[in-house]
């Protein structure tokens, strides 16, 4: 009983860490499932068959493919866009910082159904066509802020006097920048690139709102997919993803931890 | 040699005075230069076709025949009239997601923060491990977990929570699924890790001799909790209930994926008028609401805390 | 490419102010070549500021600084042929320590960089640890490579921010002597700024002392204890007794003073001025202390007081005194621990001390000015 007691915020805090799992592990046992009818719901019997031919059902992986470039380009604008915002934040001081804070903030604050049909009316009004360009357009803006949130806080944890060490040191601003301030902030920014590709791969609202038939990202043949019915290669991507993103992680703490011992 | 004279009063030489003139500091083009393009791209794509929703809700017209700018307030007294329930029912389950994920994430943040050494780090991937595999993909897991002929339901009717959850109106029948309890569960299940993460940060911080200083003055671990702990957390407790409660307010997918036509959210209305009805007056007058209601929410925030914080 | 400039360094009606706030007022300074320069000061006195302008960091209000004939005000921190060591080292954590030390060689294009970078960190001993980063170092090593670092580059003058406050007091004794000896091998400026004023003893062939932004006096170590020129300085530099004295006459070369009805002497050249109000001053080390009645009542034809001991405390070097005076002043009394008997609180004793070893002040200056255990002295933030 004492025991318990002791370890109670420990246990609670545990499974609560399990229910955020168990979807997770659900998704990957079942991507080993071969159902019955159309609807991937209970486990009839083990096969490989979806792995063997993950592209097996037709538009899964044009759609996959698609969620790949528009994440790739999203990112690219979205990083450079934001970490020069954050950079303006957090270095320098100007006018109307509040009204940039709030503006950085609002999109992260305004739900998506808002946000995919307020560009949708945008669009509409300038006569442009729905399709992988406002698809684009949309990423780019919501992926900004979160960009921008995760550099600036990289930033507000650089010693300011490192920059200035670096002019004692006769390195101009330009040198000082690339030699001092961007290796060391430049976690901040892999981070936020993640985010933003993150974010961009998984959106489903606000990319339907600006889309076309002919433009379908991979969450959106899985939205429509589970209306008809969800084939079992859903479940392999998502397993795939989900190790991808686990051995992304693991290279990253290997790569740092053999840095610290090889300095040492 | 050394000069040092104790310098008292105005210098002596006046030919000097002209030397010595204060400078003056350039005007410093580059925060301007390096926020020009993001700032450029949100206002431009969030803030203009947040003032075309705005007047896209007081135009009439349809599709075929065009819009116009009549000014046609009366669009929001039938849309509201009309969907209010929906309105009610968003909030309500957007704000019981929002205590449960708080009441979950709690002890979960509290346990890696302060009660784990070398193994936060592997935690807190766990935690952000859900991101992983597509938001979909993982809601459509839900629907396996909760399906009538599976574990979760067999053991829920055989331990009568299916008639507690029916008594409450959480569900309908015998089954988990397609009910109100469904979607309160994946809300509760997606918007976990956004509770955890600003929670972990706040409850980090904490001076754990605070704690300590607490019960060597006499305070019992929950006194200690509630005088302590809970009030220096209460900046991660705020921004967690932001990050959750907004976006859970305008979700459809979870209620679509494992609601039925009784649980339909705002989101699901603002989604059918847009794309299928395609009423855009209503449906953009329907955002628009939601997005003020949002507004007053973080502006009552802003009020208190500053903008500084939000990003 | 910034041509080495070699000289003195000068700073010529230098003054710093912020939108109320003036840090530095007016300094003029002249900094001989090779000198090891101390800037003393509480914190708040303008040193820092005085450094960080010196170093390009800040730019100066008004005024001009030099070096040799050269006037670099308007020249950038990294144009200037000016090092820094700073007070936390500000070391590059993501550079290894070899990187880190030659990083002003190579932003310079020095062609054997790696070589002059092991150089300099062989001068401070380090040369084993040159491939690890400085998270892996203790905050002595860190203190030893920012100097390196700063060294390396050969600079004109070289600046230290109070480089020792961060370490523990055995190694601060230790590094003191280091610097010493590592600025005499390689011979460059040395400006080193410090609120303490042991350190700057130690280690300076000439102190700047400052206050509100303004010198208050420049010399060696030596003159500015025996002979300060301000209370501030009097009581900054170790500590200071001040009498109220009204000079009684001046002729020849002793001056007599009266203090409360007792006359004390004081060579008329220690006099500042014609004014007859005088602070009278003695270090506490100066007097000696002898029981009342004792046969050795201390020094010949020099200046008496008696008074009472209002406390006494071994220390073990010495036995510090707290002396009550017939008018309710008590005076400091340091006796070193060299034999002399030792007297108890409440005994009646004599004061004495040689004339020559008193100095004068100005009676209108604050006679706890620079005082150390006041909480916050002279009004500067």
């Amino acid at each position: 009983m004492r025991w318990i007691r002791a370890h109670l915020v420990a246990m609670a805090g545990l499974a609560v860490l399990g229910y955020l799992l168990i979807p997770n592990i659900v998704v990957i046992v079942f991507s080993f499932n071969k159902p019955n009818g159309n609807y991937n719901y209970q486990w009839t019997r083990f096969s490989l068959d979806a792995w063997t031919n993950p592209c097996g059902t037709p538009g899964i992986c044009d759609s996959l493919g698609l969620s790949l470039r528009i994440g790739f380009i999203a990112t690219l604008v979205s990083t450079i866009l934001g970490t020069m915002v954050a950079f303006a934040i957090g270095r320098h001081r100007f006018r109307g910082r509040s009204g940039t804070n709030l503006l950085i903030f609002l999109p992260m604050a305004t739900p998506e159904v808002v946000m995919g049909s307020s560009l949708l009316t945008l669009f509409i009004a300038m006569g442009i066509a729905p399709g992988t360009v406002t698809i684009l357009i949309a990423h780019i803006l919501f992926c900004l802020s979160f960009v921008v949130v995760t550099v600036k806080a990289r930033i507000a944890s650089l010693d300011p006097r490192l920059e200035q060490a670096a002019a004692d040191l006769f390195a101009n601003p330009v040198q000082a920048f690339v030699r001092v301030t961007l290796p060391l902030v430049a976690p901040g920014i892999a981070a936020g690139a993640l985010l933003a590709f993150s974010l961009s791969f998984d959106d489903y609202i606000i990319t339907n709102f600006n889309a076309s038939p002919s433009s379908v990202t991979f969450p959106m043949y899985v939205w429509g997919a589970a209306q008809r019915g969800t084939p079992v290669q859903i479940n392999v991507i998502g397993t795939v993803m989900f190790l991808a993103a686990l051995l992304l992680v693991a290279t990253g703490q290997l790569i740092s931890n053999r840095r610290a011992k090889a300095a040492a | 040699m050394v000069t040092g004279p104790m310098v008292t009063g105005p210098m002596a030489d006046p030919a000097q005075v002209a030397l010595s003139e204060p400078r003056h500091t350039r005007f410093n083009y580059t925060p301007y230069l390096l926020l020009l393009p993001g700032m450029a791209w949100l206002v431009v794509f969030f803030v203009v076709p947040t003032l075309s929703l705005a007047s896209q809700s007081l135009q009439t017209g349809n599709v075929e025949t065009g819009y116009s700018l009549t000014w046609h307030f009366q669009t929001y007294g039938d849309a509201l009239s009309h969907f209010w329930p929906h309105f009610v029912r968003s909030i309500g389950f957007a704000g019981s997601a929002t205590v449960l994920t708080l009441i979950f994430a709690y002890p979960l943040a509290y346990f890696i923060a302060q009660k784990v050494g070398r193994w936060k780090n592997f935690l807190l991937v766990l935690v952000i491990a859900p991101f992983f595999t597509s938001f979909l993909i993982r809601t459509l897991a839900w629907q396996t977990i909760l399906t009538d002929n599976g574990p979760v339901a067999g053991l829920a009717r055989s331990t009568h929570l299916t008639d507690l959850l029916q008594w409450v109106h959480l569900t309908n029948n015998d089954s988990l699924m397609n009910s109100r309890f469904a979607v309160i569960c994946g809300l509760t299940y997606n918007f976990l890790p956004f509770m955890i993460l600003p929670l972990y940060a706040s409850l980090e911080r904490l001076d754990h001799s605070l704690i300590e200083a607490a019960g060597d003055l006499y305070a019992t671990p929950i006194k200690t909790f509630w005088k302590v702990t809970w009030p220096l957390s209460l900046p991660g407790v705020v921004g967690g209930t932001l990050l959750t409660f907004i976006p859970a307010a305008g979700d459809f997918i979870n209620s679509r994926l494992l609601g039925n036509t009784q649980t339909v959210m705002i989101g699901q209305v603002i989604d059918s008028e847009f794309l299928r009805v395609q009423d855009y007056s209503t449906a953009a007058a329907l955002s628009f609401v939601l997005m003020s209601i949002i507004v007053v929410i973080v502006a009552v925030y802003v009020r208190r805390a500053g903008t500084e914080e939000l990003v | 490419m910034t041509e080495k400039t070699s000289g003195d360094l000068r700073l010529t009606n230098v003054t710093k102010t912020y939108d109320t706030f003036t840090a530095v007022d007016q300094l003029d300074l002249v900094i001989p070549r090779g000198s090891f320069f101390a800037l003393l000061g509480p914190s708040g006195c303008g040193k820092t500021t005085t450094l960080r302008m010196v170093a390009g960091l800040d730019q100066p209000t008004i005024g001009q600084i030099w070096i040799g004939d050269k006037d670099i005000t308007d020249t950038k921190a990294y144009q200037r042929n000016v090092n820094t060591v700073f007070q936390n080292y500000a070391l590059f954590p993501h550079l290894s320590i070899i990187d880190n030390v030659a990083f002003g060689l190579r932003r310079r294009k020095v062609s054997d960089h790696k070589a002059k970078a092991m150089e300099a960190l062989e001068l401070v001993q380090l040369a084993h640890i040159a491939k690890k980063k400085p998270g892996q170092l203790s905050g002595g090593m860190q203190q030893r490579v920012a100097l390196a670092r700063a060294i390396v580059n050969r600079p004109d003058v070289l600046l230290l921010d109070e480089p020792l406050g961060a370490l523990d007091l055995k190694l601060r004794r230790q590094m003191q002597i280091e610097l010493k000896i590592i600025q005499s091998e390689v011979g460059l400026t040395f400006v080193h700024v410090t609120h303490d004023q042991e350190e700057a003893m130690t280690m300076a062939d000439t102190i700047a002392v400052m206050n509100g932004g303004r010198l208050e006096q420049v010399g060696d170590p030596a003159t500015l204890y025996e002979n300060p020129k301000s209370t501030f300085v009097a009581n900054f530099l170790g500590q200071s007794n001040l009498l109220e004295a009204t000079v009684k006459s001046r002729a020849g070369s002793i001056a007599e003073l009266d203090v409360h009805g007792v006359s004390l002497r004081l060579p008329v050249d220690r006099l500042v001025n014609d004014a007859s109000s005088v602070w009278l001053g003695v270090r506490p080390e100066k007097l000696r202390l002898v029981a009342a009645g004792s046969t050795d009542d201390g020094t010949d034809a020099g200046n008496r007081l008696t008074g009472v001991v209002a406390d006494a405390s071994f220390t073990g070097l010495a036995t510090n005194y707290l002396v009550r005076l017939p008018w309710g002043q008590e005076l400091m009394v340091v006796q070193q621990n060299d034999g002399t008997p030792r007297v108890a609180a409440g005994a009646l004793v004599t004061l004495g001390w040689a004339p020559e070893h008193g100095f004068a002040l100005d009676a209108k200056q604050d006679a706890h000015a620079g005082a150390q255990d006041q909480a916050d002295d002279s009004g500067a933030a």
